[in-house]
């Protein structure tokens, strides 16, 4: 959102989730002109040719003006509704409708927002692609989780870019960097993560990782304590002995959109949001050479039999409480029982309503809320 | 990472990434080295159509160019493949298959029938098909229904670049004969391709545009003339679900017939001659496996039972286009006991 000339009238515009998105659709609206809403409170279902997501409101206020209709591609960044105080008169919100209506009609995805722009290191001989948003402000890194990659975050990378400068990568065996994950320790992914951060050249920064990914961010910081200045954990292995095993290989052995489809549903609270684009994106990404070996490699850092092999746990306690450390949950997680949020002592706990094993997809304002909070909490 | 390129590159980068990949895979085929160590710009060609530029040079001795003999060359690939190779070899147009025939269907498809398994034949013959290039009655069919028909061949009909190249590294690693269709007319198309080596296996149909009211399923070029058949008729209300068979040996039944269970109403569309083709196979497969679900007739869009024709005006009209397409499925929505 974005003020406009008169400063009490707040543009809700359309998001850009990812690095290729131009135009979004909105598919519903949940909310009416005259509407009230608070902070996280969802404002529309909107639909991109990747993905489907809800847009949440990043601030409270009335709701005065619909301004895109249901079925209508809508330029990235282009104003969709408008939000202002009852005494905000209606002069100034038809002149700002007017405008906003023009950008839509002429259908020119803005390019000028800039947007995550794809890089690559070499880390130690591996390629390691990562993508950054954000002019200033501190540096936070972005880990995705087993089978996922950069875009796992794509509806969180874009807003926090607003105070921060966010980077996220694709591990190695994952996305498009290297697919050769060496003895698939915890160590070779932490690798690089230090990798990109020297790459970056910052001296701190901000770690966030979701599943296996926050084991990484937490060997990250046992490795190199002085560089991290706070940890985000959301639903993260090694906090507990269940996992869901049966995910995990059938994500590695799935060869079909028919045996993939219902595995990719268990990660998220709400199943619709595997769409077709999403399986066939896993896919493609599973039929690259060299995946099928690195994600059957990654089980054995993973999993001890049916249950989890990693301590994260321990890492977390022999770190003190030198840095600010959050973990967040989907209360719906069927991938990583919620409740072993409960056993990690040290921290500061959320657990989201609504969400499963994606909280940063199913619910990214919360998510968003938890990790500023944490990044505020390292002073 | 994924970049825009053409059908054409898609298809050399993959024969490129296998020869570098398996020193065992060759490249044969009439001018498939294309002048290359002639005079003048060297290796200015590279197959009739530029689907093997450059790769003489990066691998001396692996491209071969061959006598225009296509019973001699074709039984040298597949005779090759029983060796221990996995060549390419190329079948300039497929129009020319009626002097290699026996070497295709009656050597290289029986081979691991008649050895018990004990041999292995893993060739891949690439071939153009297709009208569009007024090339005339002689290069300008489609012919993919005529392999369909013979058990032990794969056939294979890639209509992006994404699909090209992941379905030439999964023919090339294949160890049975395959077929590779490319239409004349895709060359020049582009879509994103990753660089890294991926397959596309085969017996997977691609859903490439989702819908409820009517089930388009077609291959090869006449997927894009069904997705623009079917962009017209969104703006008129009816939904469309495109299928792209991409394999027509093996072929995907199931996600077929899951669509048609879901919309009722099947149209059909295949560049080849209507009797004997894929339409009329893809027809008589849910006649016979879904006909509970069907509300109306299954249409057919194919070309006429006609030699393509060298009159400009009349391969225009002989090629299905996107408003044959949609007055089909008006057809089949329309339709009424």
């Amino acid at each position: 959102m974005v003020p406009l000339t008169d400063d009490r009238i707040v543009a809700v515009t359309m998001p850009k989730w990812g690095l290729s998105m131009q135009l979004g659709k909105i598919t519903a609206w949940a909310v009416a002109e005259g509407d009230e809403v608070q902070a996280g409170d969802d404002l529309a279902d909107i639909e991109t040719e990747k993905i489907t997501g809800t847009l949440e409101a990043a601030d409270a206020g009335t709701v005065r003006r619909i301004i895109a209709r249901v079925g209508e591609d809508v330029p990235v960044s282009g104003t969709i509704a408008l939000i202002a105080p009852a005494e905000v008169g209606d002069d100034a919100l038809d002149a700002a409708v007017l405008e906003a209506r023009a950008v839509i009609d002429a259908g020119v995805p803005d390019d000028a927002g800039g947007g995550a722009e794809l890089q690559t290191a070499d880390v130690g001989g591996r390629k390691i692609s990562y993508a950054g948003a954000g002019q200033d402000g501190d540096v936070i890194l972005l880990v995705h989780g087993y089978g996922g990659d950069r875009n796992s975050w794509l509806f969180l990378q874009e807003p926090m870019a607003a105070k921060y400068r966010v980077y996220a990568l694709d591990l190695p065996g994952h996305g498009t960097s290297a697919k050769d994950v060496g003895d698939g320790t915890l160590g070779v992914l932490a690798d690089a993560v230090t990798g990109v951060l020297d790459a970056l050249g910052a001296g701190r920064a901000h770690l966030v990782g979701h599943s296996m990914g926050g084991a990484v961010a937490l060997a990250v910081a046992a490795r190199d304590p002085g560089r991290i200045a706070s940890l985000t954990l959301i639903a993260p292995t090694g906090f507990g002995a269940e996992i869901n095993a049966g995910y995990l290989r059938g994500f590695a052995d799935a060869q079909t959109r028919r045996e993939l489809k219902p595995v990719a549903g268990q990660l998220f609270a709400d199943e619709s949001l595997v769409t077709r684009q999403l399986v066939d994106d896993l896919l493609a990404y599973k039929r690259l050479d060299g995946v099928d070996e690195s994600l059957h490699t990654l089980l054995g850092t993973l999993l001890d039999g049916d249950a989890q092999r990693g301590d994260s746990a321990a890492a977390l306690a022999a770190l003190g409480d030198a840095i600010p450390v959050t973990v967040v949950w989907g209360r719906a997680d069927r991938i990583i029982p919620a409740a072993q949020a409960e056993s990690v002592t040290g921290a500061v706990r959320h657990v989201i309503d609504g969400a499963g094993h994606m909280p940063q997809m199913e619910r990214p304002a919360e998510v968003q809320a938890a990790i500023e909070e944490t990044i505020a909490r390292a002073g | 990472m994924a970049r825009n390129i053409t059908y054409r590159e898609a298809l050399n980068e993959a024969l490129a990434q296998e020869m570098e990949r398996d020193e065992t895979v060759i490249v044969m085929g009439e001018d498939n080295a294309g002048g290359a160590g002639a005079p003048g710009d060297d290796d200015a060609w590279g197959g009739v159509l530029g689907v093997t530029k450059g790769l003489y040079h990066k691998f001396p001795g692996r491209v071969l160019d061959t006598p225009i003999s296509e019973s001699a060359f074709i039984g040298a690939a597949i005779g090759a493949a029983t060796a221990g190779m996995r060549p390419v070899a190329e079948l300039m147009f497929v129009d020319f298959m009626g002097v290699c025939f026996d070497q295709i269907y009656n050597q290289a498809a029986k081979f691991r029938y008649m050895f018990g398994g004990k041999a292995i034949t893993p060739v891949v013959i690439r071939t153009m098909y297709g009208a569009g290039l007024r090339a005339a009655a002689q290069h300008s069919q489609c012919l993919y229904p005529l392999f369909t028909h013979i058990p032990g061949l794969k056939v294979v009909l890639p209509a992006t670049p994404y699909d090209a190249k992941g379905m030439m590294i999964q023919a090339i690693r294949d160890n049975d004969p395959v077929m590779f269709f490319e239409h004349k007319a895709l060359y020049d198309t582009s879509g994103p391709v990753p660089e890294e080596s991926y397959v596309v296996p085969f017996g997977e149909a691609n859903v490439v545009r989702e819908g409820g009211d009517v089930t388009i399923v077609t291959l090869g070029r006449m997927v894009h003339t069904s997705l623009d058949a079917a962009g017209q008729l969104a703006a008129d209300g009816v939904q469309c679900e495109v299928i792209d068979l991409r394999t027509t040996s093996p072929l995907d039944e199931d996600t077929v017939l899951e669509s048609v269970e879901g919309t009722g109403r099947l149209v059909v569309v295949d560049e080849a001659h209507p009797r004997c083709n894929i339409a009329t196979d893809i027809s008589a497969l849910v006649a016979r496996k879904a006909f509970g679900s069907l509300q109306a007739p299954i249409e057919m869009v194919t070309a006429p039972h006609t030699p393509v024709p060298f009159s400009n005006a009349l391969e225009d009209i002989y090629i299905p286009d996107a408003q044959r397409v949609v007055n089909a499925v008006k057809t089949v929505t329309g339709w009424s006991r």
